[in-house]
């Protein structure tokens, strides 16, 4: 059977409100918000989506996170994977290689036929989580693709690589392989209430590093870097603001387009 | 351990940019004590190695490459053979969709010290590096205890070197075996797109997520026909097939240097403000006042911009 396994995080996103207490290196929990990474969602749909057209294929979805981040993980089932794996992150720095180096444990005895990773997540934008896992796994690997031709017989896939300045390479690689997958490679579908109660059926599994025959201290020390202070962004100069109401604001605006970009009195009809 | 290894990025027989700004951090390390920078060329031809070492590098190495172009797993090993014949303390690459396919990997595979999503990088008692996290909204200070550290820093963050070839160039024997993943072609994303080129209106109105659903873009596009604005889009709404990849600004979509940007509903991503550095006068408007184009615009005002827009139609 044709396995695929999706690692996911559940992200952090920090309250409007949110002010950093000098000398952290750690953001109180009371002021994050979470939910399924954005880039995951089109890991899965990849999968999932392989899944419907082809059968005989399961869909492992996998996290390195505390408890609340099943909900990421339910979420992820109820939209169409088979099984969920946890790996409690306690003590486990969020660190890309630590963080890979738990993955690559549980991903190992699964040996999948393809892992399909997001490009990034949205908080800690390190690109880096997937293809430090694919050097740990010892598995070929393409970062940032938008499209994904499977080829299981011929043990390959042809996949579009997204570079910049909208310049596209397609690429073919040997199977098994991990392939990072970037926003806008398909349309995530959202789980439905009802797909979300049937999930709850499926299989969850929360597994310890030590059953991994390993050790979070193990794990931990994988990491790449130490954080030692977490600082506010420096500002630049920062915009002048246009106070009023949109009225006030519009009529603001029009002035400094027509200085600024030459929109004739009254604009450019 | 010393010195600093710069892992060049080119394509198509062009150096990318990203490599005289990893140079620029190279050479500032050196002046801070952190030894010799050298430049590490992967495959590419004769003129990619004469371009990387202006005055100040000390060698441009070359490692023979079985493909012309960028590969991820022959770069990978490149890269870590190289570290293994010069010993450097830290490893500069791009946070670049290329670096993204092999950095993270050799750091992983050796066990290096290893940080992504660099914004500024210093030597001085010891190595130290900074890296947006939660969405940018904090910078990160990181230390390391692993060497070399590879640390992919981020297009933008220092100004670019001039290029030059006064480096002595040595070329380093290496196998790099077999490659799993093999180029094909290179194509455009806007292949069949409208034939607008945005990057060389004056004039941009771009909008973001914060303009709702897409029944709205049409009102942004006869607002922007009426300030004689070309209209173009972030990201998330070029994903979704609101508009064409023709309009899409950014890393992955257009660097613009219009003398105005008026951007409205867009925050800011990394991504997205890296294809308007070059834009002369920034003007956004977005309803979160923490937004991060504010830090990057020259005007700002914190509303909805549908009251803008409708207060803008009735000046019209």
């Amino acid at each position: 059977m044709f396995k695929i396994v999706v690692p996911i995080k559940q992200v952090a996103l920090l309250d409007d409100e949110f002010e950093l207490e000098p000398g952290a290196s750690e953001v109180d929990p009371d002021w994050i918000d979470r939910e399924l990474n954005d880039w995951d969602t089109f890991a899965v749909e990849a999968a999932v989506t392989f899944k419907e057209e082809k059968g005989d294929c399961e869909v492992v979805v996998i996290t390195v996170g505390d408890e609340d981040s099943e909900e990421a993980l339910v979420d992820c089932l109820a939209r169409g994977a088979d099984r969920a794996i946890r790996i409690p992150s306690d003590d486990l720095p969020p660190d890309p290689l630590a963080v890979a180096a738990a993955l690559a444990a549980a991903i190992r005895p699964e040996e999948p036929s393809l892992v399909l990773c997001g490009v990034q997540s949205s908080d800690a934008a390190s690109s880096a989580t997937g293809v430090a896992l694919s050097g740990y796994l010892d598995l070929p690997r393409v970062a940032v693709v938008r499209a994904i031709e499977l080829d299981p017989a011929g043990g390959k896939a042809k996949v579009v690589r997204e570079l910049e300045d909208g310049l596209l390479e397609d690429v073919s690689v040997s199977l098994p392989s991990l392939l990072t997958v970037q926003t806008g490679a398909n349309e995530p579908r959202y789980a439905t209430l009802r797909a979300i109660k049937q999930a709850a059926d499926k299989p969850l599994a929360t597994v310890a590093a030590e059953e991994l025959g390993t050790d979070t201290a193990a794990l931990a020390a994988q990491a790449g870097a130490t954080v030692s202070q977490l600082a506010n962004r420096p500002k630049g100069e920062g915009a002048e603001m246009l106070s009023g109401d949109s009225d006030e604001v519009a009529a603001a605006l029009i002035e400094i387009l027509k200085e600024r970009a030459g929109v004739a009195n009254g604009g450019g009809s | 351990m010393s010195g600093v290894l710069v892992v060049a990025e080119h394509r198509q027989g062009e150096v990318r940019p990203i490599t005289y700004e990893l140079i620029t951090a190279a050479l500032k390390l050196k002046e801070d004590g952190a030894g010799p920078v050298a430049v590490l060329v992967v495959g590419g031809d004769d003129s990619v190695a004469g371009a990387v070492g202006p005055s100040g590098v000390d060698a441009v190495v070359t490692i023979d490459s079985p493909t012309a172009e960028f590969e991820p797993h022959l770069t990978e090993r490149a890269v870590a053979a190289a570290i293994e014949a010069r010993q450097p303390a830290v490893v500069l690459t791009g946070h670049t969709v290329d670096g993204f396919g092999f950095a993270p990997a050799v750091a992983a595979a050796n066990d290096f010290g290893f940080a992504s999503n660099i914004v500024a990088v210093e030597a001085n008692d010891e190595l130290t590096a900074k890296r947006g996290v939660y969405g940018d909204r904090l910078l990160a200070e990181l230390s390391f205890e692993r060497t070399p550290a590879v640390l992919m820093v981020r297009p933008g963050a220092s100004q670019p070197a001039d290029p030059g070839g006064e480096a002595p160039v040595e070329s380093l024997d290496a196998d790099l075996g077999q490659s799993p993943s093999e180029h094909l072609a290179y194509r455009s994303l806007r292949e069949g797109d409208d034939e607008v080129d945005i990057t060389q209106s004056e004039f941009l109105l771009s909008i973001g997520r914060g303009i709702g659903d897409e029944e709205n873009v049409e009102r942004f596009q006869e607002l922007a026909e009426k300030l004689g604005a070309t209209l173009t889009a972030s990201r998330p709404l070029v994903d979704a097939g609101w508009l064409p990849p023709a309009r899409q600004v950014g890393q992955s979509g257009r660097t613009v240097k219009p003398k105005v940007y008026l951007a409205l509903g867009i925050s800011g991503a990394i991504q997205h403000l890296a294809g308007i550095r070059d834009a002369e006068t920034v003007i956004a408007v977005n309803t979160d006042p923490a937004a991060p184009i504010f830090d990057v615009a020259d005007y700002g005002a914190s509303l909805d911009v549908h009251d803008l827009a409708e207060a803008l139609e009735a000046r019209l």
